[in-house]
């Protein structure tokens, strides 16, 4: 069977992570609950003609995979695939309002053309004149990895060799205080918002793009071969320990060969122990890292947890700034990744040096 | 008539994004399309929902369009003589 590497990378995020070598400038804020991105110099990738009617998701995602296809020094894709559990809000939200606020008359194009979920996704392959296989997953927190296990799959079935797959969010004005009213975010007014110490219900919010480009082929620039990708549903706490050794046997692994587990602690008291649970039994002795403290929480967080763990396995350094415990490993060969949102939408990810 | 077309200058630059481009950047007289301000099929949509909404001005025969937004001046003149609000 063919197997899949990480050939180049690109994250917008809200820390600066382009012209970065890692994670050398993040910065945690505790101040804020909705954190915002480093936007980069949009112009050096889109033309300001192409770039006016873009929201930002759409612009994060074309200079996110322009960075992982200048990355992994190629020019042509195969296929896109990405994953968004929101799509581009902020322009369904300018569209809705629009309606709302003009009585259903007076409508214009150009907010609806751009509010539709595969709007970066034909963005990027507009931009790029990739005529392939182009899809777009919409399944709320386990979308990033639906779109994995696609690009897994056509690259195993030699439906393409080289493909670009990422996740991407944004926050809308409505859609965030609309979060704030059921919880989702944490309370305004209650900073400093703590992320792995919580004691608080709701999120740190945040948004980004992470896209990657994985190809049939190893090469001198690969960061990492994606070894496998699981999602599940709905799992209780007590349930977790066995999901997670069942997909490491299914890789003929055990707890002890991973040298890294990256958790998805958001800051969500009501849920922590699905991650507290593993890094204080079963994974005690294993580095344990965590990350939406730097990237915030959102459907498409996973993504900048996978950008994370690629550049772990190339450089085979762990910044401390993402250290949950002390433990160390002389070599990082294998990383595990496991998030899960309120519950559900858990999704287990599997990458070797 | 000069404070309709500055407010049309400020009303194109602000929905159409333009960016890049400022109220002095856009001269009475510059073609709206093609070779002036590069605006294309979608921005007419916007120009006209601009006559609509902001106006009280709908275009009824879609062939107008192309004498009216030819630029500031010519859309200036049809709003003073065809505006209702």
């Amino acid at each position: 069977m063919t197997k899949t590497y990480i050939n180049g990378v690109g994250c917008i995020s809200t820390q600066k992570t382009f012209d970065t070598v890692f994670l050398e400038e993040a910065v945690v804020n505790h101040e804020e609950n909705v954190l915002a991105i480093i936007p980069p110099a949009y112009k050096e990738y889109i033309s300001p003609a192409a770039s006016r009617r873009m929201a930002k998701g759409v612009k994060n995602g074309i200079v996110a995979s322009a960075l992982a296809m200048k990355d992994a020094n190629i020019e042509n894709v195969d296929a896109i695939i990405t994953g968004t559990g929101l799509g581009c809000i902020e322009d369904s939200e300018k569209f809705l309002k629009s309606i709302l606020d003009n009585n259903e008359e007076f409508l214009t194009p150009t907010s609806f053309i751009q509010s539709t979920h595969n709007t970066v996704g034909a963005q990027i392959a507009l931009l790029q004149q990739c005529k392939g296989y182009n899809f777009t997953y919409v399944n709320g927190a386990v979308s990033f990895e639906s779109a994995l296990i696609d690009a897994k799959m056509q690259i195993e079935e030699a439906e393409a060799n080289s493909i670009l797959v990422g996740g991407v969010d944004e926050n809308g004005d409505y859609t965030t205080s609309l979060f704030k009213l059921n919880g989702r975010i944490k309370a305004d007014n209650s900073a400093p918002y703590d992320v792995l110490n919580s004691t608080t219900s709701g999120a740190v919010y945040g948004e980004g793009a992470n896209f990657f480009v994985l190809e049939h082929e190893r090469k001198e620039n690969t960061y990492a071969e994606l070894l496998d990708v699981s999602i599940v549903n709905t799992l209780e706490e007590n349930e977790v320990e066995a999901a997670i050794i069942s997909f490491l046997k299914s890789n003929h692994l055990e707890i002890s060969d991973v040298d890294a587990l990256v958790l998805g602690f958001d800051g969500n008291v009501d849920f922590e122990n699905y991650y507290r649970n593993l890094a204080e039994n079963s994974f005690a002795q294993t580095p344990v890292l965590y990350y939406k403290h730097l990237s915030g929480e959102y459907d498409t967080a996973s993504a900048f947890a996978f950008w994370m763990a690629a550049k772990i396995l190339k450089t085979q350094e762990i910044p401390e700034i993402v250290k949950v415990n002390a433990v160390e490993k002389s070599e990082y060969k294998t990383i595990l990744l496991y998030n899960q949102l309120n519950g559900k939408n858990h999704s287990f990810t599997l990458l070797s040096k | 008539m000069e404070a309709l077309k500055e407010e049309l200058k400020n009303k194109i630059i602000t929905t159409l994004n333009l960016e890049d481009i400022a109220v002095e950047d856009i001269a009475d007289n510059d073609p709206l399309f093609g070779d002036g301000l590069g605006l294309d099929s979608i921005d007419a949509l916007e120009l006209i929902v601009i006559l609509d909404k902001d106006y009280g001005i709908k275009l009824v025969d879609p062939k107008e369009g192309k004498s009216i937004f030819q630029s500031i001046e010519t859309m200036a003149a049809y709003i003073s003589a065809n505006r209702t609000k």
